[in-house]
């Protein structure tokens, strides 16, 4: 019965507590690598990362062993269906004015979600430079380490993957495949029902909706800055929300219903409900053609004038409980052994993020040794890179696209 | 446990005469229990909704919040889509409900006289005990066009080369989901009839309606029903909410775009755009006020039929022979249990293929691999879903024996108004209060830890547990009680020894739904394990996104797997226990 | 338990009721009911079933249900019962039905019964042998209850309740649902070991071949107030 007393004084605590003020979160001085590597050990690092991909769960559950043995660290996936509720998390934890001992450690992130936890000041660091592997990594040719959705990252994050939009479809059952934005919607048009893109907000359809954005409009460089007002959203996206218009009827259940993620439509293209679709690892057809996930026939194509490229980052959040384990992690995770089995079709399939001349012959080594299989494309015949708008313009046509087509 | 608390607060009973009566056993451990049970009930519920109600009308300073307005319902009205969430939510959740309860009535109506009735009883506590997300997963397989249904009639008798273009789940008006709903639904509500008709002596009435020239159907409808509905009432009006607020079914078989408002409210909860907080906040009051409205309209309409009924009941009409209402009982009872085995079967299949396309009725590939590879991961989720489970079955358990108890040593029931509150977790939507609870959680840095998460549990783990074991206990012979305690034990060894041992079985039972209802649990477990903890359900709802099918299947037959060995262990151990005891052998 | 020898039937061993008034809902069941049952007497309770004859039984015992209002006192061997509990106050039932626990073995059973003052579990079991051999029971300690006839029940009931070591006896109808074949013999039965013990017995019945039986002092009960007779 104490307990029970104590416990309505902890309720009425609540109500207090709702309107109290909170602790702002403090600036700790960001921890030196010889500091953390000293620190990390026995720690445990609760890393959430969307787990829609089994493949990519296993990859993380491998990266769990591998820190394990050599740092003596313990990695838990907490597994999200968004990352969005990590950033949720976070959030519910600072206005509990819980500054320290927070339940996030390590978060996979980038794009809006990074830009809404920068902006709150929701993350720990600079710290991205304190690690030594960050020297390896491609900052020149691959400027998206840097600049995430033109939000720059400030050491902030640390970068562990490269992705690009390319598109996957059955051979044995598809004979052409189109070359640009404009030509799918005739090709849709030819093929009813066949194609279809994931629902935004999820991150594969509204990467399509920016690619069709970017192909199609007139004023392309102003995507790089923020929305700047409703007037100037309105123009900038005409053209993808008449290219949308006439797409709808042609895609998958009459573009009434949208697959729920890219997984799921990669599913559906197995199922044989679909003709192609859209993939953001280059490597990811060979992959699940080795899963016996994908038929063998499975292959893939780009667009002509390019796709959508991006970087993927893991971030620590300001009052996580293990920071040192949680940089060691991210050091971990950009070594040529982790980004090598990052870059095999067998385990994911995406680009590494490092530059090869910056390699050992043995580090490079481990590159050269992947086998691509016959459904992967050569980095040459990727095409070209897009870049990622600012984020602003995502959160506004994920949002228009739900007021236009989501009721 | 309503009454005991109103008792505390009641001057003792009055002393007639002499050396007043008292009740032996002062000291006694269950005297605090129903007050305790209360307190572990309503709190987080009270101070869950509190921390939703706040925030929906705009305060929650950590977000900036600190003024009172209408603010967040405008931007609720705003949203895109909300209407037709709410339109979606309706649909299913009543829908749903509503041709559970359909289905219950036809049964009962056309088939009691029938073998199958009696049979039924046995299968139906396992069905119940498959959770809410692996009947979705199950459904999906079978019912979507590429599913099992298509595959076994293509192409030699559809002439589908290709599945064919249809919204078979994840429809726009939340149809499937309904029907999910329905399927999931109709043990439960039939187990809670099956009970009730024990309770109003049906056979006698049955008999004198029948002898009255009166056919079966008639006969059930017009002397049974009556009777036995004030019984169904509350569990039905629990699947209502339930139905009205499901979230783990909803993402798997309803639409995305929008989603049902359950989803949609948790969406926004977990929206990077803090801002939709608010939003979210009022989104789950209007949960609540769609749960209390259909409730409501649910009590009307039960009002309008008493009337209506009335005059069909003194109008005479004796029915015909009732052999319609047999066959139509027997199929939509038949057709939705057998659509829910047939998921399970669709699961099952899943988990050992490795390469199964459409129109194949079969894998073409089997392999192990799946099961093989995820053995790392399966085994703690499994542990962990397991040690939950017992925990919070344990707990509630030892909560309801003692209220129950404690209710036999006063030699008073509870009224109806407890019976209300028991049912209160499981008729406020999830949704409404567990966001507060969160914040209360982390507030005093128990999210995510153990205790969060048991109590989570045992908010709806206990009225089932309740439920089950309310009236086995009340029924059992008090002399056995007496008779002991005049042989010289005490309260506690008459309980431990006598009362207890004899009700090992419904005891089991109740366990076994208890633990069942916990492996079942998906919003509970995400808000207060603070998104670390993985079950089996959440892991196979995280997967149902997308993911690998043979992965999510693996998952969703473990998920299947434990209740039902709960169930199995329930049968078996009192069987074993008492093998030798032909007194308490089960009639057959 | 000391056997079968005759104990001694002092008048200060008896089982006394003074005052006694029962009443549930407002409505008087006993009212002033005095009654003093000597030591190796049967004292008989007749009357209407409803006019509170096993409450009254409930309340001696100390399981009498909370819904109903009590007063007066019962003292047993001088000692006053009211407001112990029932296990402590040495007062043995017997039912209609012999309430032989189903989940238990006969030995079991009656082991039930045994004061843990009597210690050690050969002691205990020497207990139980005893009086099954008593009871003409000889080798059915691990007997499923449930196997028995309705004849051997009731002496294993009736053992149950003497092994542990009641002061008075109560019988509530016991022989109600035997057939008239066994009604005698376990009638006597019960009525010998009672008496042969000394205790004081009340036995409430419907019959009046129960109350011949019984051969001691006979009460009506009727509603509200009684007369004795007899």
């Amino acid at each position: 019965m104490i307990e029970t007393l104590r416990w309505f004084a902890v309720a009425f605590g609540l109500v207090l507590a709702l309107g109290g003020p909170v602790a702002p979160a403090r600036a700790a001085e960001p921890l030196t690598w010889d500091q953390a590597l000293q620190q990390a050990r026995g720690e445990t690092v609760y890393w959430n990362a969307w787990a829609g991909d089994e493949r990519i769960n296993a990859y993380i559950a491998w990266v769990g062993e591998r820190v394990k043995a050599l740092y003596g660290i313990t990695v838990e996936q907490v597994k999200l269906t968004d990352t969005a509720e990590a950033v949720s998390r976070v959030l519910a934890e600072k206005a509990a004015g819980k500054t320290e001992d927070g339940s996030v450690d390590l978060v996979w992130i980038n794009g809006e979600n990074f830009a809404t936890m920068k902006e709150n000041g929701l993350l720990y660091g600079p710290f991205v430079r304190e690690l030594p592997n960050f020297a390896l990594v491609d900052t020149r040719d691959k400027p998206t380490t840097l600049v995430d959705f033109t939000v720059p990252t400030e050491g902030l994050e640390a970068p562990w993957g490269m992705a690009k939009i390319n598109f996957i479809y059955d051979s044995a059952r598809v004979h052409d495949t189109p070359g640009s934005i404009p030509a799918f919607a005739d090709w849709a048009e030819a093929h009813p029902g066949r194609f279809t893109y994931p629902a935004p907000p999820d991150f594969i359809g509204s990467t399509f909706l920016k690619q069709v954005l970017i192909e199609l409009t007139a004023d392309a460089d102003q995507l790089q800055k923020p929305v700047a007002s409703d007037s100037q959203f309105a123009r900038v996206t005409a053209p993808l929300w008449a290219y949308l218009d006439r797409l709808h009827p042609s895609l998958w259940r009459g573009g009434r219903v949208f697959p729920a993620s890219g997984p799921a439509e990669l599913q559906l293209l197995d199922d044989g409900e679909l003709d192609v679709a859209i993939s953001f690892y280059p490597s990811e057809a060979q992959s699940l053609i080795d899963n016996g996930r994908l038929p063998k026939t499975a292959r893939v194509f780009v667009l002509d004038d390019g796709t959508i490229g991006n970087t993927h980052f893991v971030a620590i959040p300001f009052n996580a409980r293990a920071k040192a384990a949680a940089m060691v992690v991210a050091d971990f995770l950009m070594s040529p052994e982790a980004q090598a089995r990052k870059q095999d079709p067998q385990y994911w399939g995406d680009d590494t993020v490092l530059a090869m001349d910056r390699l050992t012959p043995q580090q490079r080594a481990l590159f050269t040794a992947i086998k691509s299989g016959p459904a992967s494309l050569p980095p040459d015949r990727l095409g070209p890179v897009l870049l990622e708008p600012h984020p602003t313009w995502m959160t506004r046509i994920e949002a228009e696209w739900a007021r236009r087509y989501g009721g | 446990m309503g009454a005991t608390l109103r008792r505390l607060s009641e001057p003792a009973r009055p002393a007639a005469g002499a050396p007043a009566l008292r009740l032996p056993g002062t000291g006694d451990w269950t005297r605090p229990v129903p007050a305790l049970t209360l307190t572990l009930f309503l709190l987080p519920i009270g101070a869950g909704l509190l921390g939703t109600l706040l925030p929906a009308f705009g305060w929650l300073p950590a977000l900036g919040g600190r003024a009172l307005g209408l603010g967040p319902w405008r931007a609720l009205f705003a949203e895109p889509g909300l209407g037709r969430a709410v339109l979606v939510s309706l649909v299913s959740g009543v829908g749903g409900s509503v041709a559970a309860l359909a289905v219950v009535v036809l049964f009962c109506a056309g088939c009691h006289r029938s073998r199958l009735f009696r049979r039924l009883r046995v299968v139906l506590a396992p069905l119940l005990a498959v959770p809410h997300a692996a009947v979705a997963i199950g459904l999906a397989f079978l019912i979507a066009p590429s599913g099992l249904l298509a595959r076994l009639v293509s192409p030699w008798a559809t002439g589908w080369t290709l599945p064919p273009d249809v919204a078979m789940v994840n429809d726009p008006w939340g149809l499937a989901l309904g029907l999910g709903l329905a399927v999931k639904e109709l043990p439960f509500l039939l187990l809670m009839t099956f009970g009730a008709l024990g309770q109003v002596q049906a056979a006698q009435r049955l008999r004198t309606a029948r002898a009255l020239g009166y056919g079966p159907a008639t006969a059930w409808l017009k002397t049974v029903l009556p009777a036995v509905w004030p019984l169904v009432r509350l569990p039905f009006y629990a699947v209502l909410a339930y139905s009205l607020s499901v979230v783990d079914m909803a993402i798997i078989l309803g639409p995305s775009t929008p989603p049902s408002l359950a989803v949609l409210v948790v969406r926004w909860f977990y929206d990077p755009d803090l801002s939709l907080r608010f939003v979210a906040a009022a989104g789950a009051l209007l949960q609540l006020a769609l749960v209390a409205g259909a409730i409501g309209l649910a009590a009307l309409a039960e009002r309008l039929a008493a009337r209506l009924g009335r005059r069909w009941l003194a109008g005479g009409g004796r029915g015909g022979g009732g052999r319609a209402a047999d066959l139509a009982g027997r199929t939509a009872a038949l057709g939705a249990l057998g659509l829910g085995l047939a998921s399970l079967l669709g699961i099952a299949l899943w988990s050992v293929a490795w390469r199964w396309r459409y129109p194949e009725a079969l894998p073409s590939v089997w392999s192990a691999q799946t099961w093989l590879r995820h053995l790392d991961a399966l085994l703690p989720t499994t542990a962990v879903t397991f040690g939950l489970g017992l925990a919070a079955t344990l707990v509630a358990l030892a909560l309801v024996v003692g209220c129950l108890e404690r209710e036999q040593r006063g030699g008073r029931r509870p009224g109806r108004g407890a019976l209300w509150l028991l049912y209160l977790p499981l008729l406020v939507p999830q949704v409404a209060f567990l966001f507060g609870v969160q914040v209360l959680a982390v507030r005093l840095g128990l999210d995510g830890g153990w205790l969060a998460l048991v109590w989570s549990h045992l908010l709806f783990v206990l009225p089932y547990v309740f439920l089950a074991l309310a009236e086995p206990y009340r029924a059992l012979d008090p002399r056995f009680g007496r008779a002991a305690r005049c042989l010289g034990a005490g309260p506690d060894r008459m309980l431990w020894r006598i009362r207890l041992p004899m009700l090992l079985r419904p005891l089991a039972f109740a366990a076994a739904v208890g633990f069942a209802v916990s492996v079942g649990q998906y919003l509970p477990t995400l808000f207060a394990g603070g998104g670390r903890v993985a079950t089996l359900t959440t892991e196979a709802v995280a997967l149902s996104a997308g993911g690998d099918r043979r992965v999510l299947a693996v998952y969703a037959f473990l998920q299947t797997l434990l209740p039902l060995l709960a169930f199995l262990a329930a049968l078996a151990l009192p069987a074993w226990r008492h093998r030798r005891r032909r007194g308490l052998r089960l009639p057959s | 338990m000391s056997g079968l020898a005759p104990a001694d039937p002092g008048p200060d061993r008896a089982l006394v009721l003074e005052g006694i008034g029962l009443r549930l809902g407002g409505r008087s069941l006993v009212e002033g009911l005095d009654l003093t049952v000597p030591p190796g007497e049967v004292v008989t309770l007749m009357g209407p079933s409803g006019v509170g004859k096993s409450s009254l039984l409930d309340f001696v015992c100390g399981t009498l249900d909370p819904a109903f209002e009590a007063s007066g006192r019962v003292r047993l061997a001088g000692r006053e019962l009211t407001g112990l509990p029932p296990e402590r106050r040495a007062v043995g039932i017997l039912f209609q039905d012999d309430l032989l626990f189903p989940h238990l073995s006969v030995a079991e059973n009656l082991a039930f019964g045994i004061p843990p003052s009597v210690r050690g579990r050969r002691r205990r079991r020497a207990r139980v042998a005893e009086a099954l051999a008593e009871a003409g029971l000889a080798g059915f300690e691990s007997r499923d209850p449930a196997t028995l006839s309705g004849g051997q029940r009731a002496r294993v009931a009736l053992f149950r309740t003497l092994l542990a070591e009641p002061r008075a006896l109560l019988l509530d109808e016991p022989f109600g649902k035997l057939d008239v074949a066994l009604r005698d013999r376990v009638r006597r039965f019960v009525f010998d070991h009672a008496r042969a013990r000394a205790l004081p017995t009340l036995l409430v019945t419907h019959d009046p071949a129960d109350a011949r039986a019984a051969g001691g002092p006979r009460v009506e009960l009727s509603t509200p107030g009684m007369q004795q007779f007899g």
